[in-house]
């Protein structure tokens, strides 16, 4: 691209804010009335949270739904980089079936990963609903858990907050999360382009995430070097 | 006080329709949808074929994707485009879905004889440009284009012996290329200097106006026909200037909106064959198409809109 620097975000904004909320009301009409159901379920895990693999599982379906129902078959034919986005779903969810029959996962004792992973997780099926009425969309636009891409990858990056991994299993959560903050970075750019306070919610969510990661027991040891 | 002076002024500097362009019906194969009254319109250089001097752009939106709701707007928007005595719509592979969209609605209107197809060629891959116009043209449901530019000057070095060729064989009217908001202007001029393109295609509106220096007065020099893009900036512009009331010398040139008083700027160039503000909504068509009719400004009226623009704005 010639004159590279004198292009600024919004020329890389090819669809209109108006239509694409509207993809999310076309993917609720199509799965209604799944959400519900879907939320029910996820909750039910969450007071327990300890059946791991299965969570990998049903995260992997969720994914693999927003892959294709949502980026490949609504969201690409507006926004054509949104196939590589698709793609990269698709990955995120061979990733997590990979680790719903891996080696046996562990929940992570760090306190701040717990609490905010859980966080996410609650966040993304019942806070990110209510964003579109909050912002003066109507309901029918709502941006569920397991169709639409930012809670779906909320909720993923929440789950893996709470697990721990050995081994090559720890590759496959590390590239997990990798593809899902970059989804979370692209969607906050996308939305701040398209003039959206909303933008601040995947922002805070990955900003979050990678705090909690690094919680302060890492920082702590990273800052103290080892005794010799 | 100031009023008579300001009358006595517009008297002036107003040209009547008639001396302007001359009026022409471009709908004239259209009848159930005859323009309601004549348009203005250019000639273009190259072949002195008549077109109105608003056309219709589509980069967002007509980027609606499978939305039923917003392609039956769509629809309607090109209905109304053709009522309104319009005829250019322009498009390019780069706008997501707005090929089938405009081919959906062309076809669900009884693709109108009066269509002047503006398309473009828009890959690095010199190869695989007669492709893609293969796939754009399927879109559309057009025998042929009227117009093929390239799209930002992407791989010109292959794609502009193609589209000559293409003209050669009577497959293609007329050749053009594209630039917007301002880039590549060296590159622009040197190729309308080396070759005979029939249109060129950039960005120029009241704020916009550095292809006044070079690029507009070789276009007419040349005998290039001009597409003027971006007219309202994205909306942006619009946006800006729907905050401050339109100024009252604005009915002299029989302008209800500032919409129309910035395309009359800009189809009041001596070098502009045509604008092509893109919109989704039958109001803003109706409002564009409006800047076609009526009296027109003339070089001090248009100083002063650029004015009234860039301090409202």
């Amino acid at each position: 691209m010639s004159e590279w620097w004198t292009y600024r975000p919004s020329d890389f904004l090819m669809f209109s804010p108006r239509i694409y909320w509207r993809l999310f009301a076309s993917i609720n009409e199509s799965f209604w009335p799944l959400q519900p159901l879907v939320i029910a379920l996820a909750l039910a895990w969450l007071a327990r949270a300890r059946a791991h693999r299965v969570a990998a599982g049903a995260l992997a379906l969720a994914v693999a739904v927003v892959a294709w129902a949502f980026l490949w078959q609504r969201f690409a034919p507006i926004n054509w980089p949104a196939r590589g986005f698709a793609i990269a779903f698709a990955v995120l969810a061979v990733l997590l079936v990979a680790l719903s029959i891996g080696p046996a996962l562990r929940g992570t004792s760090r306190w701040p990963r717990r609490r905010f992973g859980g966080a996410l997780i609650a966040w993304a099926l019942l806070g990110q609903p209510l964003l579109a009425p909050a912002f003066g969309r109507p309901w029918l636009q709502a941006e569920v858990f397991a169709l639409a891409p930012d809670p779906t990858a909320i909720a993923t990056l929440g789950w893996l907050l709470l697990v721990e991994a050995d081994g090559r299993s720890r590759i496959v959560v590390r590239l997990a999360v990798l593809i899902a903050s970059l989804w979370l970075a692209a969607s906050a750019a996308m939305l701040a382009t398209m003039g959206s306070w909303q933008a601040l919610v995947p922002a805070t969510a990955l900003l979050g995430s990678c705090l909690a990661r690094m919680s302060i027991h890492d920082l702590r040891r990273r800052a103290t070097p080892p005794l010799r | 006080m100031l009023r008579p002076v300001m009358q006595q002024h517009s008297d002036r500097s107003t040209m009547t329709r008639r001396r302007w362009l001359g009026a022409a019906i471009a709908a004239g194969a259209w009848p159930a949808m005859a323009a309601p009254q004549a348009v203005a319109t250019r000639a273009i250089p190259s072949s002195g074929e008549a077109v109105p001097a608003i056309g219709l752009g589509s980069w967002i939106t007509f980027n609606v994707g499978g939305d039923r709701g917003a392609r039956d707007d769509c629809t309607e928007v090109v209905r109304a485009f053709f009522a309104e005595g319009g005829r250019m719509i322009d498009s390019s592979p780069m706008y997501g879905s707005s090929q089938p969209v405009i081919g959906e609605a062309l076809q669900r209107i009884g693709r109108p004889a009066a269509l002047f197809s503006a398309e473009k060629v828009w890959t690095g891959d010199g190869a695989r440009g007669a492709a893609q116009i293969e796939t754009s043209r399927a879109f559309w449901g057009v025998a042929r284009f009227d117009l093929l530019q390239v799209h930002n000057l992407l791989a010109w070095q292959q794609h502009l012996p193609m589209l000559f060729e293409m003209k050669a064989a009577g497959r293609l009217r007329y050749v053009g290329i594209t630039t917007s908001e301002g880039r590549r202007h060296g590159e622009i001029e040197q190729l309308m200097r080396q070759h005979p393109l029939d249109f060129v295609q950039l960005t120029y509106n009241p704020l916009d106006r550095e292809a006044e220096q070079r690029l507009l007065p070789l276009a007419r020099e040349r005998g290039i026909a001009v597409i003027a893009n971006r007219p309202f900036r994205e909306g942006a512009l619009i946006d800006a200037l729907a905050r401050r009331p339109l100024p009252a010398w604005a009915g002299e040139i029989d302008c209800a909106s500032w919409a129309e008083l910035v395309l009359k700027f800009i189809v009041t160039h001596p070098a502009v064959t045509c604008a092509i503000p893109a919109t989704s909504q039958l109001a803003h068509l109706r409002q564009n198409m409006a800047a076609m009719r009526g009296r027109m400004p003339d070089a001090a009226l248009r100083d002063r809109i650029a004015r009234a623009v860039a301090a409202a704005a």
